[in-house]
């Protein structure tokens, strides 16, 4: 055993085989196994895999060093040379660890959550193989590998989203999932095939190693463009997977699967794969000032959009997805200004905390019996106390509202990152770009802390409308779920502690944990801006407890006072347009999906039916044509062949007697 | 009288017959037998060259080929008629005309 956990760099391997196994099991033969035994295979070959995981995380921590181990050779066809590696660093072992932990803790909660339901062992199977698909995309040591991971995840998104297929909504909703992450992983594979070109590699140390041999040649890419080329078309992908605008539009519609997938694929852990590939990619993305700044632009924005969407939405889900959209465009900004070890961070604590809450709000949706409008509930603090006590603290670390839980603690360094962010070209070269962003982040942070204790308010707080019958048949779900949200609570609590700022008397040590991977040339330490971060402190949480405080006031009652407020003038059209999405999604409507169909019908009429079936038909008509023309030489009738024998004969005796004869 | 020139004649104007039966007649028993006619013109321009031209040497092939041409004609005469005796039990007549199911 102890050699077993000397030598853990021998056995990484079995951290994504592991849920493989079990999807190969729980797929072929679940049908016919006991549900019990379904349970504990799906669950159990994620827990193995969080026990090496963690396991592996503490060698690394141990030895500073990564675990590399290449197991031979995928294919090679001409220069490109693919290998079959993993690979965990800093940077892998804390997402190997978040994915099959968080991962863990959701497989375990589905059993109350999915009882009942008689697709159980498909479900299971699903969950697995996206364990291993992320848990590939994060360890694969090139960018095939990644690549590989990055569509097994999406792959399972679909299925999972479309869980409930009978229903034609869900089934679509998981198709527009796939189809708007099909053109970001378009933009994502001409990046690889681009960084193949250029680098001659897709190794992702491989690349890093180009860059540092090769000043010259790196310096005439970066002034040609290429590099900033490369890293937008890798961007595209990160905002079609982790849903920025503008491929943002499969997210909210993705709620329709049930909601531990939800929380485990599109909060905690797949969402975030395009974070975590900036991450990866970091040496890459910080050569090019144009890119990083327009994921400043892109993440603030997103952060800022989807938060003025989410103050309006009726459904529990809905709230807490344009909420994720809102907090990945938070992860962007940090990557964005550089602070990778930070937007990574902010990652950890977003997984824990949103997992968090959509568990919980899984639980209040199974206990209304699967309602998930927030108007028709309310009162439910009093029947459901561990998942409200659960929620709500979940919401404080979303709001970032009480200092020292996790989510205030990243929040706030991205703030400060982004505020002391100096740069900028163009047009908006000479502005204060770092303030203007922060500036944005505040206001976002602002929008957070509203729509967070609105929802507590119409969930928990208010009166209920329920009907009294129903409502008092409101219980707790089950055990298995209460003890995962309430491991879920205390992570979201004291997850963020290993990563305490300086100013507020830790020492940070999870940003020199990963300074190895994001920056291990310079010296470890922060530097000091006086009170600045302080001030900047003191002013978000301020306002955002001001803010939670109003929201909990408005919509702890009966809210009438926002229900006034909508009916009629401004309040009405602001209302209307951030309850319909700004009208987005027509928009994209009319613009893509009408036209591509316009275009598609008239090369269906056109170039299918007419020019190229015209050219099959015409080539059978010739064909046909010619045949008439011979038909006629056969009359089927005797004399006329022995007539075309006699006279072929003598044909041939003539030109045999005048050959001999000119002889 | 009796020459090799002579014989060929002959068995030209006999072939000449033949084919002439053969295109021009529509009963297919008669077609049969100008094919009769046609076989025996060969047959007959085949023996003249033998005699002419070998049989003084003792060389008897072309009869031993003749003899071999007729019993095949015999046995191909016996196929075309019974042929012929089942076209007319299906159809009651044997008019070429009347028999071009095979046209295209």
């Amino acid at each position: 055993m102890i050699h077993f956990i000397d030598n853990i760099e021998n056995y990484i391997y079995l951290i994504p085989l592991l849920p493989l196994i079990g999807f190969v099991i729980n797929g072929l033969i679940g049908k016919n196994l006991p549900r019990g035994i379904v349970y504990f295979i799906g669950c159990i070959s994620i827990f193995a895999s969080f026990v090496l995981s963690a396991l592996a995380l503490w060698k690394v921590i141990d030895t500073g060093n990564a675990l590399e181990i290449a197991y031979g050779s995928w294919f090679h066809s001409g220069g490109l040379n693919v290998s079959i590696g993993l690979k965990v660093d800093q940077l892998s072992a804390v997402m190997i660890n978040i994915v099959s932990g968080v991962g863990f803790l959701i497989h375990f909660y589905s059993i109350g959550y999915m009882k009942g339901d008689e697709g159980i062992y498909k479900f299971f199977a699903y969950l697995n193989l996206f364990c291993f698909a992320m848990l590939v995309l994060v360890m694969g040591d090139n960018l095939l590998l990644l690549f590989l991971g990055w569509e097994g995840v999406g792959l399972c998104s679909y299925l999972l989203i479309g869980f409930w297929y009978k229903n034609k909504d869900y089934a679509d909703a998981g198709k527009k999932a796939f189809i708007v992450n099909r053109i970001g992983d378009f933009g994502f594979l001409i990046g690889i095939f681009l960084i193949f070109q250029y680098f001659g590699t897709l190794n992702i140390a491989g690349i890093q190693e180009f860059l540092v041999k090769h000043p010259g040649e790196v310096k005439l890419l970066i002034e040609g463009g290429v590099i900033t080329i490369i890293t937008l078309l890798l961007f595209v992908g990160a905002t079609g997977k982790s849903a920025q605008i503008p491929l943002y539009v499969w997210l909210p519609d993705a709620m329709a699967g049930p909601t531990p997938v939800s929380a485990l694929i599109h909060a905690a852990t797949m969402v975030t794969a395009g974070v975590y590939m900036i991450g990866r990619l970091h040496f890459l993305f910080s050569l090019s000032e144009v890119t990083m700044l327009i994921i400043l632009i892109v993440g603030a924005v997103t952060a800022l959009y989807s938060g003025t969407i989410a103050i309006t939405q009726k459904d529990i889900k809905k709230v807490l997805a344009y909420s994720t959209i809102s907090q990945l465009g938070y992860m962007f900004m940090a990557m964005s200004v550089g602070a990778f070890s930070v937007g990574i961070f902010h990652l950890m604590t977003h997984a824990f905390f949103k997992a968090l809450l959509f568990l919980s709000a899984g639980s209040v949706i199974i206990a209304c019996h699967h309602e998930q409008d927030m108007t028709k509930m309310g009162g439910l603090s009093k029947r459901l106390p561990v998942t409200h006590i659960a929620m709500f603290i979940g919401m404080l670390a979303l709001s970032g509202t009480v200092p020292y839980i996790s989510g205030f603690l990243s929040k706030d360094l991205i703030l400060e990152k982004v505020f002391l962010f100096e740069g900028g070209l163009g047009v908006l070269s000479g502005l204060p770009v770092g303030k203007i962003f922060w500036g944005v982040g505040l206001i976002t942070a602002l929008f957070t802390a509203f729509y967070s204790f609105r929802l507590m308010g119409m969930t928990f707080w208010a009166k209920t409308r329920m009907k009294d019958e129903d409502y008092h048949h409101v219980k707790e779900p089950s055990k298995a779920m209460s003890t995962v949200l309430i491991l879920l609570a205390v992570l979201s609590i004291v997850g963020g502690w290993v990563g305490i700022p300086e100013i507020l008397g830790g020492n940070n040590p999870f940003h020199s944990f990963l300074s190895k991977v994001f920056d291990p040339t310079s010296a470890h330490g922060e530097v000091h801006h006086g009170n600045t971060p302080y001030i900047l402190m003191g002013v978000s949480t301020s306002l955002g407890i001001i803010l939670a405080i109003i929201a909990a006031f408005m919509y702890g009652k009966n809210w009438s006072f926002p229900e006034r407020f909508t009916q009629k003038g401004i309040g009405k059209l602001l209302h209307r347009l951030s309850y319909n999405k700004y009208y987005i999604d027509e928009l994209y409507e009319v613009l893509f999906v009408k036209t591509i169909m316009k275009g598609s019908r008239l090369l269906w009429k056109w170039v299918d039916a007419f020019i190229i079936d015209g050219l099959v038909n015409g080539t059978g008509r010739l064909a046909q044509l010619i045949a008439k023309l011979g038909q006629n030489v056969q009359t089927g009738n005797v004399n006329t062949y022995a007539l075309s024998i006699v006279l072929g004969v003598m044909a041939l005796l003539t030109w045999f007697m005048i050959a001999t004869y000119n002889n | 009288m009796f020459t090799l020139q002579n014989s060929i004649i002959l068995g030209l104007i006999l072939f000449s017959i033949g084919a002439y039966g053969v295109l021009t007649r529509r009963n297919l028993l008669v077609v049969l037998m100008s094919l009769e006619i046609m076989f025996n013109a060969v047959n007959l321009i085949v023996l003249a060259f033998n005699y002419f031209r070998f049989y003084q040497q003792g060389k008897e092939l072309g009869h031993y080929f003749v003899l071999l041409v007729i019993a095949v004609a015999a046995a191909e005469a016996a196929v075309g008629l019974a042929i012929l005796v089942t076209i007319y039990r299906n159809r009651r007549n044997v008019d070429s005309d009347e028999l071009t199911e095979m046209k295209g």
